[in-house]
């Protein structure tokens, strides 16, 4: 669909692939930590997860917003009992999720959105910890050190740096810069710099020069991989509707 | 009388100033979006990273990728930005929001908040709660003011906490309570609740300052 590119003779396979179970070809393994992008479930990387569930891997750790719904986003890991820990903000409206709990087969550890976030653009951007407000005084305070900055009580965290991201954009190009579609961008650009290796579903993938390079939210330097999916689901969670 | 839901909502609306960028929580604060008043330029803020949220689209407007912070489908407005979500928190930990309004089940009477868990029932996690309650300038809480028999304005919250010390004023069917450097105040009364009624449903200790420049400080 896309022609590679030549570089001095030397073949260079690019960063297309042909799908994501290519794309994820070689990387998964039992005990990944995975960032994965996505508020509930819109902007999720669904072709990514389902590659992950059909891999069968285990014991991963999983850092994401929520932890879906029974069949949709982070919830099709569950189903498969594929995830140890999950490090998120939100795990309401998932049965599996909250059985697994119940029964101690999977660790949860709530982390405040906004702090989530951070962390996760703290380790992409190498900043092992930082100090926030969010939480002093709460459960989510105990055990880490505080510190005192102009009269006031701060919390430390510490960045997240994961083996793999799986993000969602609506355009990528062939260097894989990405383009976020409205609110499906939310945790997806933070998780593509969190990750060793960055993998991107696109619902457009178009050859370069197409994006016009001052709108591009996350540059290709940090995709290593891209695969346009096809048939996005894109569920909606709570489909509200106005009469006229 | 006490204050309906929907009056809670208009009286919460008077803490709306033009110009502001305001978050409004799940539940009764959600109404509060009906009582701007007309002409006043308000711009509400969705964690999820909408900011400019507009009304439920119409059926053949549904779009997958616009939703707010419930997970709601909603449509985008002329002014409407997208960030991602460290922005969009760092917006509300960097105190670049106005206002939020936000739903409770304890306050206590130091300005501390519960509205995230319950022991004993559903873990669901706090989601951006924690991180609105700390960052946000101002924090209004719209409650009913007991549960069962219960006062929810309370000495100190049982529940765990979501922030410590962040509300600045509490709005119940029964009341308005600002946080003012003196403490607790009580500034107004739903029409036909004496101020007896209040007290003896109010576990947190208060002042009363029905007229006085409490009512207006912000």
């Amino acid at each position: 669909m896309i022609a590679l590119a030549q570089r001095e003779g030397v073949f260079w396979m690019g960063k297309i692939y042909e799908g994501a179970e290519a794309a994820l070809k070689g990387v998964l393994r039992d005990g990944l930590t995975i960032a994965v992008g996505g508020f509930g479930l819109c902007g999720i990387p669904e072709h990514g997860l389902e590659a992950v569930r059909q891999s069968g891997v285990k014991n991963l750790t999983i850092v994401s917003i929520t932890g879906g719904t029974d069949d949709a986003g982070v919830g099709v890991l569950l189903q498969g009992h594929q995830v140890k820990k999950l490090i998120a903000s939100y795990v309401g409206e998932n049965n599996v999720l909250m059985d697994q709990f119940t029964k101690k087969e999977l660790e949860i550890e709530f982390c405040p959105q906004g702090t989530l976030a951070e962390r996760l653009r703290a380790g992409g951007f190498g900043i092992p910890a930082f100090y926030t407000k969010t939480g002093v005084g709460t459960i989510v305070a105990e055990g880490k050190e505080t510190r005192t900055f102009d009269g006031r009580d701060y919390l430390m965290e510490r960045g997240i740096f994961c083996d793999l991201a799986l993000v969602k954009a609506w355009k990528a190009d062939e260097e894989g810069n990405l383009v976020y579609r409205k609110a499906a961008r939310n945790l997806n650009p933070v998780a593509a710099v969190a990750a060793r290796l960055t993998v991107a579903e696109v619902e457009h993938l178009v050859p370069n020069g197409q994006l016009d390079p001052d709108l591009v939210h996350t540059p290709g330097l940090v995709v290593q991989r891209v695969f346009k999916g096809l048939n996005f689901k894109k569920p909606i969670e709570r489909r509200t509707t106005r009469t006229a | 009388m006490a204050w309906t839901r929907e009056q809670m909502a208009a009286v919460a609306a008077q803490e709306l100033n033009d110009g502001f960028y305001v978050n409004l929580g799940i539940g009764i604060p959600t109404l509060v979006a009906n009582y701007v008043p007309s002409g006043m330029h308000i711009v509400l803020h969705g964690e999820n990273g909408l900011i400019g949220t507009g009304p439920f689209p119409l059926e053949h407007e549904v779009d997958a990728d616009i939703v707010n912070a419930s997970k709601q489908t909603v449509t985008e407005l002329p002014l409407t930005s997208y960030v991602d979500s460290a922005t969009s928190f760092g917006l509300v930990r960097g105190g670049h929001i106005d206002l939020a309004i936000l739903g409770a089940m304890q306050v206590s009477e130091t300005g501390d908040i519960a509205n995230w868990t319950v022991p004993g029932k559903t873990l669901k996690g706090m989601g951006g709660a924690m991180d609105l309650v700390a960052g946000v300038k101002r924090v209004v809480v719209l409650m009913e003011h007991t549960a069962g028999d219960k006062s929810k304005l309370v000495k100190q919250c049982t529940l765990p906490l979501t922030g410590r010390g962040v509300v600045s004023k509490v709005i119940t069917d029964l009341g308005e309570f600002e946080f003012l450097p003196e403490g607790l105040t009580l500034v107004a009364l739903a029409p036909d609740v004496s101020l007896n009624e209040i007290r003896a449903k109010t576990e947190a200790s208060f002042r009363v300052d029905l007229h006085g420049a409490g009512h207006e400080s912000r």
